[in-house]
């Protein structure tokens, strides 16, 4: 039954994707939810209203997600070399794997932050708190259950973005889904490396949502 | 305390441009509660955010205390409002943090140390009878308990001014009442100036000690409570004072037509409401008076009565009848002569 599956290998490219999804997300939160909340306060209407800076980081992020995740691994390939190096292996797909998944990241951030009463924002301004201040004592607390949300989104996302980083030899499970799973037809690998994807997945998203239910019991 | 001076606001929105407010103009007094009463869209939301600036006049001062707020320098203004307080119809907290943090959060702001500000704020949660409450969060909490932490927050660093926005028209009645009670006694114990804005007459009455009327932007109408609602005198007080119950309307004119004699309009307030002066001016003047309409009460503990009565007697004793009247401090208005 699982006679063409390798185990070893298989190990191997779990921690790959565990590794690929996890750098990438640290990176995701470390650009995209400053990038979030710089859309969201200089949107319309808000704290530090920029319409012209609003509509340029908004076009950028728009561009950044209309690139398909294939195209970007391939385009992002001299950019890689230079920020880690080297274009192939965990380390290349980490670049393309942020630069695709940061503006989708920035964009939930701003949807969760617009969604916040807009009353908070108001009453700090009312108790004299300068924009500072609103931003890291008021509105990010608020915004905390909701970030973390897209934080368990994005993460399955980089998970299934990773699967496509075979392409520049990046490993991990999806890439070895393709190369025995399916160009040699070896349908119990396939099988596995599926199943381990659906656990991963499935851990991520319980453990997010206990998370998020434990804050929001408040 | 308080001059807002020929305040005008325009707001631009679609290409049609809105007046807010018309050259308003008004002053408020230190220590006493002055409500400003109008519609929706009336204007009365931004007049109130006029007075801490969350809203900029087009035209037109805002003094305080001698200062003009409005040349204030951003930090200026930011100390300005740490020192006035505001609550909000929809109270406004922070729902991720406890009743605690949230009436710390105006003394964090001003720098206090954080064992100070938590024995700061548990005298205000004890002072808006919460005491109990401070790590519950918002939500655990009824609208009535929610405001009154918001009112907590806003006393937690001992404002000199409070800005209600229309503070009780998320609530029932009942605690609508219980609000309102709290307010007046902070009112009297902190000595602390009130501005409530709302579209209930019966806040005012509740509450206030003087009043203004806006109407689409204007100020059409301001005084004492008392004065106001016993003798309003523009269309749009007369209005509001229908809706919401506090007069009795035009009711009367129906049963007028079918009463022969004079027909007066009867308003007083203070000592002469409890005294028997229709008994004594029937039987003094001989006349036969029948009331048509009427209503007796008080407002912020000033006793008040307004009727409208129909006449009948000889001329001369109709004659006077008003500076008899006049003389047991009732203002008259004949409506019928």
């Amino acid at each position: 039954m699982m006679a063409n599956v390798d185990w070893g290998l298989l190990g191997e490219a779990t921690i790959d994707t565990l590794l690929m999804s996890g750098f990438s997300m640290l990176f995701v939160l470390l650009i995209g939810l400053p990038v979030g909340i710089l859309l969201f306060l200089m949107s319309p209407g808000q704290i530090m209203e920029q319409p012209l800076a609003y509509r340029l980081l908004s076009f950028v992020v728009n561009v950044m997600r209309s690139v398909p995740f294939l195209i970007l691994l391939i385009v992002l390939i001299p950019f890689s070399r230079m920020i880690v190096g080297t274009a192939l292996g965990v380390r290349g797909a980490i670049p393309p794997l942020v630069a695709s998944a940061a503006p989708l990241f920035a964009r939930l951030v701003e949807v969760v932050l617009r969604g916040l009463d807009p009353g908070v924002s108001e009453a700090c301004r009312a108790m004299g708190a300068s924009s500072r201040q609103t931003i890291l004592w008021a509105l990010l607390p608020e915004a905390t259950t909701g970030i973390l949300g897209a934080i368990v989104v994005v993460s399955i996302a980089l998970v299934d973005y990773s699967a496509m980083s075979g392409v520049i030899g990046g490993g991990g499970l999806g890439d070895l889904a393709v190369r025995f799973g399916y160009q040699r037809y070896q349908a119990d690998v396939m099988l596995v490396t599926v199943i381990i994807l659906v656990v991963i997945v499935q851990v991520i998203q319980v453990l997010g949502d206990r998370w998020v239910a434990r804050l929001s019991r408040r | 305390m308080i001059h807002v001076d020929r305040v005008s606001k325009t707001y631009v929105s679609g290409g049609r441009s809105i007046a807010a407010l018309r050259d308003v103009t008004l002053q408020i007094r230190a220590g006493e509660v002055f409500g400003v009463i109008g519609r929706s869209g009336a204007g009365k939301s931004t007049l109130i955010r006029m007075l801490n600036l969350l809203e900029r006049p087009g035209q037109g001062r805002v003094r305080v205390d001698g200062d003009d707020i409005t040349a204030f320098s951003s930090s200026q203004l930011r100390e300005y409002r740490r020192r006035v307080g505001m609550i909000f119809q929809h109270f406004n907290l922070l729902r991720s943090r406890t009743v605690m943090d949230n009436v710390c959060f105006p003394l964090r702001l001003a720098g206090m140390p954080r064992a100070q500000r938590r024995q700061r704020a548990r005298e205000v949660l004890e002072l808006v009878e919460l005491a109990g409450y401070e790590n519950s969060y918002p939500s655990q909490l009824s609208g009535g308990q929610q405001q009154r932490v918001g009112i907590a927050r806003a006393l937690a660093n001992r404002p000199r001014l409070l800005l209600c926005d229309e503070a009780t028209s998320a609530l029932d009645p009942q605690t609508t009442q219980s609000i309102l009670e709290l307010l007046r006694s902070i009112n009297e114990q902190l000595q602390l100036t009130i501005v409530l804005i709302t579209h209930g007459m019966d806040v005012i009455r509740a509450l206030c000690d003087r009043v203004a009327v806006l109407d689409a932007g204007a100020l059409v109408e301001q005084g004492t409570v008392v004065d106001v609602f016993l003798r309003p005198r523009h269309a749009a007080t007369r209005a509001l004072l229908a809706e919401s119950g506090m007069s009795a309307g035009n009711d009367w004119e129906a049963l007028a037509a079918d009463v022969p004699g004079w027909l007066v309009r009867l308003s007083y307030e203070g000592a002469a409401t409890t005294q028997p002066m229709l008994s004594r001016i029937s039987r003094e003047l001989q006349l036969d008076l029948s009331i048509l309409q009427g209503s007796v009460g008080t407002i912020k503990n000033t006793p008040y009565g307004q009727m409208v009565v129909a006449a009948n007697g000889r001329s001369a004793d109709l004659q006077a009848m008003i500076p008899a009247l006049d003389a047991a401090g009732v203002h008259c208005e004949v409506l019928r002569g």
